[in-house]
């Protein structure tokens, strides 16, 4: 497939062995470190322009702090961080600043990600003010207004605050916000999983017009696995601070590799009772391990129903096993 | 007989000067053994709907304020205190959603998992905690025999989810009732648990009540679905039934609705317009109507009665949608 296209695609953000290593101290008067969550342990993905990255993963592998860490809105501890061809990485507070503006960041919670003593239209309006774009009152009114109307609000609600708003209303405010600075990049961390399922649809319709409208890339974060098959471009699947395979949306749902990918899809029951009857329902056992204390070598070898010696010892690299995709397991020659 | 019946069931919460109608007229039966789902956006009153079963529902606010909720054929609403604190965590187990907030945490897990066994069945506390290590055991969690004297927070989500339903499963009830078990924990573990959850009502040919709003796990697990929507039932029939043949325009819209892992295609899914009403303020008529894209004059006037569409398939609509 990629092979038709004639140009190649043009990276937009390229993270390149990216870790997040938080200390963790001892409790007590004397806060002495005493470990580290490896919560982000070499990760590398590209977003090429105008497509949707979706990652998935479990609770606590790092697909939050992987997002944070690409906008630096915490720091990394190793890795490169690419943006537009510049290496954002190092870059000092004041030279990141223009750059902020171009990759924007929608949250999960549209409860409490909202400031709830502003007004609607101040909140969306609050990065006009901090990158210096508002300009007049005037303009400042009109560019809310126009941001409201984009994500289907009325201009009337601008005056109003967020307690006024459901759900699904609310993440359209998150989301116009992040519209506000006309960015090229937006990482949306689970934005629809805290709303209705009616409407979830509503909030993933929005975003792929949007992006079809200013040519936006997405990072989308999510543990759906059938809302991310809908909306992603490709796919991304993280295990305890790694990726543990990355293809193309279709490679990855038909053509699944690595065992825990494989484990995750069929742990996910389909909406569909007939399919259900005759689908095996092969399970998985074990937690997700701590990230505190991952297990040596492959860090699903304890829950892997493939694992071998290796498995145990030796940790395997991310490796591509066809165009476009990539596994990182023993099974593969990793 | 059906092992519960719930007739015309009315629970309203009451605050200064607005009525909040959680449950406005709800009926529906669970036959012994079977998986019942009831779906529903937030705030339908799936919860309350379950907690009225127990006679859990805080007052003030809430009360049932009409309605029968038959259990072995005898009305829990007609029962004493006492009679209904002999079916709770007996006869009829309740699974939360927050298992942390639902244990004890001063408690070790083996004390909580007996105190059932203690109380209904009059068993002495060395023999209770052997039927706790037993029951825990059945959960599969690893290292049963330590993991008695572990507290709540000594265990992780999925393990203190299995404590629960151990607790739950003490007594062998005949019903057990899971609001949201899994919604908190990962897929993997969630699978898991709804698998344990399956096998235990198969061994001990006990009915589940099954509360989510996930169609995945509804397709996988349920016999029969109640779909809700503001405090009523809009359509009820077999997981077939309601998958295969939706007929209440609320229903179709949901299955319209939703990505499906099953179908890998890129076309733009159909949202439902609008959002649902504050139950303060429920529109008259058909509840749905400002958001139905088949709604009639009828269905801003008169509210739309449960009827059958076929054998066991019901819907409260007033336009045959389907032809
Ligand atoms: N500021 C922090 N200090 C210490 N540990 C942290 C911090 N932030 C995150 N972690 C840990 O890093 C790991 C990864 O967390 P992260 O929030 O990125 O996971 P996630 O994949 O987004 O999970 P979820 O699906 O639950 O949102 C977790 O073990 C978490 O506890
Ligand atoms: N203690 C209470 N006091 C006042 N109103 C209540 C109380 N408990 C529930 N309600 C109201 O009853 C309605 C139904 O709530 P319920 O908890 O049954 O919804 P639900 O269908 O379980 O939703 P969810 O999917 O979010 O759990 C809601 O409008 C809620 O605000
Ligand atoms: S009764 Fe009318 S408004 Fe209600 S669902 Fe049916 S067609 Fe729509
Ligand atoms: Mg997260
Ligand atoms: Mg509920």
């Amino acid at each position: 497939m990629g092979r038709m296209s004639t140009a190649e695609p043009e990276k937009l953000v390229s993270v390149s062995n990216l870790s997040v290593h938080f200390p963790i101290h001892a409790s007590g008067v004397v806060k002495r470190q005493i470990g580290v969550v490896k919560a982000v342990d070499g990760v590398t993905f590209d977003v090429f322009k105008g497509e949707t990255l979706g990652m998935v993963g479990e609770s606590g592998c790092g697909k939050s702090t992987t997002g944070l860490a690409t906008l630096r809105l915490i720091e990394a501890t190793g890795g490169s961080i690419h943006f537009e061809g510049r290496d954002i990485s190092k870059l000092s507070r004041g030279k990141l600043r223009p750059i902020r503006q171009r990759m924007q960041m929608v949250y999960q919670d549209p409860y409490s990600s909202l400031n709830p003593r502003m007004k609607v239209r101040d909140i969306i309006g609050e990065p006009l003010t901090v990158h210096h774009l508002a300009g007049s009152k005037a303009e400042y009114r009109q560019r809310t207004d126009e941001l409201l109307e984009i994500v289907g609000l009325h201009s009337y609600m601008g005056d109003r605050y967020p307690h006024e708003f459901s759900g699904g209303q609310r993440q359209r405010i998150g989301i116009a916000r992040a519209l506000a600075v006309n960015p090229s990049f937006i990482i949306c961390d689970e934005p629809v999983s805290a709303l209705d399922v009616s409407i979830q649809a509503q909030i993933i319709n929005l975003m792929e017009d949007l992006q079809q409208e200013f040519g936006l890339s997405y990072l989308f974060v999510a543990h759906d696995l059938a809302v991310v098959q809908h909306i992603s471009t490709r796919v991304a699947v993280m295990y305890l601070g790694k990726i543990v395979e990355i293809a193309s949306r279709r490679d990855l749902y038909r053509n699944p590799s690595h065992p825990y990918t494989q484990a995750l899809l069929e742990a996910v029951p389909v909406a569909n009772p007939a399919l259900e009857a005759e689908r095996a329902h092969r399970i998985i056992e074990g937690e997700v391990p701590s990230p505190i204390n991952p297990p040596s070598g492959c860090s699903f070898h304890p829950r892997c129903p493939m694992a071998r010696a290796e498995c145990k010892t030796v940790t395997p690299e991310l490796k591509e096993i066809d165009s476009g995709h990539s596994v990182a397991c023993h099974l593969f020659g990793g | 007989m059906a092992l519960l019946e719930v007739k015309n069931l009315h629970t309203h919460f009451f605050a200064e000067g607005s009525v909040v109608k959680a449950v406005d007229g709800v009926s529906f039966d669970v036959e012994p053994g079977e998986t019942l789902a009831i779906v529903g956006e937030s705030g339908s009153g799936k919860s309350v709907t379950a907690m009225s079963i127990l006679r859990l529902i805080p007052n003030p606010p809430g009360e049932i304020v009409d309605g029968e909720i038959r259990f072995e054929g005898q009305d829990i609403l007609e029962m004493t205190d006492e009679q209904v604190q002999d079916l709770r965590g007996n006869k009829i187990a309740m699974i939360f959603q927050e298992p942390m907030t639902s244990l004890n945490p001063v408690l070790t897990v083996g004390r909580q998992i007996a105190e059932p066994i203690e109380l209904h069945r009059q068993a002495p506390l060395d023999k209770a905690l052997e039927m706790a290590k037993v029951l825990l055991r059945k959960v599969h969690i690893a290292e049963h025999d330590k993991r008695v004297s572990s507290y709540p927070h000594q265990l992780s989500g999925g393990m203190r989810q299995r404590v629960m339903i151990a607790m739950g499963m003490a007594c062998e009830p005949k019903l057990i009732i899971a609001d949201e078990p899994t919604t908190a924990l990962d897929v993997t573990v969630q699978a898991q648990l709804l698998e344990l959850l399956k096998e235990l009502t198969r061994e001990g040919h006990s009915s589940l009540i099954l509360i989510t709003h996930d169609l995945g796990v509804v397709a996988r697990y349920a016999d029969r679905i109640v779909v809700m929507y503001a405090g009523r039932i809009v359509e009820q029939g077999t997981a077939r039934d309601i998958f295969e043949r939706p007929h209440h325009p609320y229903t179709i819209g949901l299955m319209n609705s939703i990505p499906k892992l099953d179908q890998d295609t890129k076309e733009k899914l159909i949202p439902i317009p609008g959002a649902p009403p504050d139950l303060a303020n429920v529109p008259e008529g058909c509840a749905f109507n400002p958001r139905c894209e088949f709604a009639v004059e009828k269905c801003r006037q008169q509210r739309p009665t449960l009827e059958p569409v076929a054998v066991g398939h019901y819907k409260a609509c007033w336009v045959d949608v389907r032809s």
